[in-house]
């Protein structure tokens, strides 16, 4: 138990506090009817992004980005950050995991 | 009601394949039934818990409270499972040798059990949280379909269930002489998944540096979101997309439970020589 508690004590050792500034760029994207909105954004690559994330809709969605290497719950009428990045340029897709075929939406990162 | 089943499902899995790993490797242990009862009892309060104060979790910590929620979760599974190992590592042979053993190892059994319902708890609860959300909002958006999201749900729930008794199963057909071994390896790369998880939660909250962006990109080969990628994720941690911190949360996690079972594992020689 000891080791463990000693890993344990490493692992929050490395936590090495990085927190994100208030003056990273903030971009809203809504989720209305099962869409985001705007379904294209565009953000500057090369630094760290804030991404709020504002659900209208009654129920929860989970903001999924297998490029991006988020997923976050957001309930009904809530919202969440997602912090992201320093982005290389690309295009970087994200679902609603919940409404897979309509919650489509993409960052591009220039 | 398909789409529905399937999300389910997908969520659902990872807790049912951790509960099978779980309930094989600690086949033999004293009251390990009761003990995982609790643990999916107490799991599936709190996931409920959870989803209600889903909102007040993720407002949290300047909005990182999810994340680190759920690396947190990961992390006391870890430290769990390690512990259950490297108690097996001392005990596991004499209960492979008395399958009914009672007085001492009941007695020694009561702690690594409690271990075991952690990590089931942990596991339903993380899991079964988003499931609750997920049903919920069809539940409060849909309106009407009430039928067609219990039917969904039941269904993607047995799903997932019929494939973690599967697993069982099978690892249970390993002769007794193996099967600590074998459950024992897959706790120790479960774990090392486990915790690499949590480093990538962690990363999300910009609490932990990458280190490296992505190490490698290999979904086009296995892709993450398949039966088969989900399955490995949840038994070896595979990850398409590591961040290098991934990397080396996993090889250090590897190497402390490793080393702390190789440490334990002389002891029982020791007490048989002094008999």
């Amino acid at each position: 138990m000891r080791i463990i508690s000693l890993a344990f004590a490493a692992i929050l050792a490395v936590l090495a506090a990085t927190p994100a500034q208030a003056t990273d760029p903030s971009f809203t994207i809504i989720i209305r009817d099962h869409r985001f909105e705007p379904a294209r954004i565009e953000v500057p690559a090369g630094q760290k992004l804030l991404l709020v994330v504002r659900n209208m809709d009654a129920s929860s969605e989970e903001f999924e980005s297998k490029d991006l290497k988020r997923e976050k719950v957001i309930a009904g009428g809530k919202e969440a950050t997602i912090i992201v990045g320093p982005l290389a340029a690309g295009t970087y897709r994200f679902v609603g995991e919940y409404h897979e075929d309509t919650a489509k939406g993409e960052l591009v990162a220039k | 009601m398909l789409s529905t089943a399937i999300i389910v499902f997908r969520e659902i899995l990872e807790a049912a394949l951790i509960v099978g790993v779980v309930l094989a490797a600690s086949r033999g242990v004293p009251r390990r039934g009761a003990a995982v009862v609790a643990g999916m009892a107490g799991g599936l309060v709190g996931a409920v818990l959870v989803a209600l104060f889903a909102g007040e979790i993720a407002d949290a910590l300047a909005g990182a409270g999810q994340e680190v929620f759920n690396a947190a979760v990961l992390l006391v599974a870890v430290a769990m499972l390690g512990w259950h190992n490297v108690w097996m590592k001392t005990h596991g042979r004499e209960i492979a040798r008395h399958m009914s053993a009672v007085g001492d190892a009941v007695r020694g059994g009561s702690q690594p059990v409690r271990a075991l319902a952690v990590v089931v708890g942990a596991a339903i609860l993380r899991e079964g949280s988003e499931t609750v959300l997920f049903l919920y909002g069809i539940a409060a958006g849909a309106g009407g379909s009430a039928w067609e999201m219990i039917a969904g749900g039941v269904l993607g729930i047995v799903g997932g269930v019929a494939l973690g008794v599967a697993l069982y199963r099978g690892l249970l057909r390993i002769p007794p002489r193996h099967l600590f071994a074998v459950t024992s390896a897959l706790i120790l790369l479960m774990a090392a998944g486990m915790a690499s998880q949590a480093a990538a939660f962690l990363v999300a909250a910009d609490l932990l540096p990458a280190l490296v962006p992505q190490l490698w990109d290999s979904s086009a080969l296995l892709d993450p979101g398949s039966l088969l990628g989900r399955t490995l994720h949840t038994l070896i941690g595979y990850d398409a997309r590591p961040a290098g911190v991934q990397l080396v949360v996993f090889v250090a996690t590897l190497a402390v439970i490793g080393v702390s079972m190789r440490a334990a594992g002389g002891r029982p020689a020791r007490v048989q020589a002094a008999r």
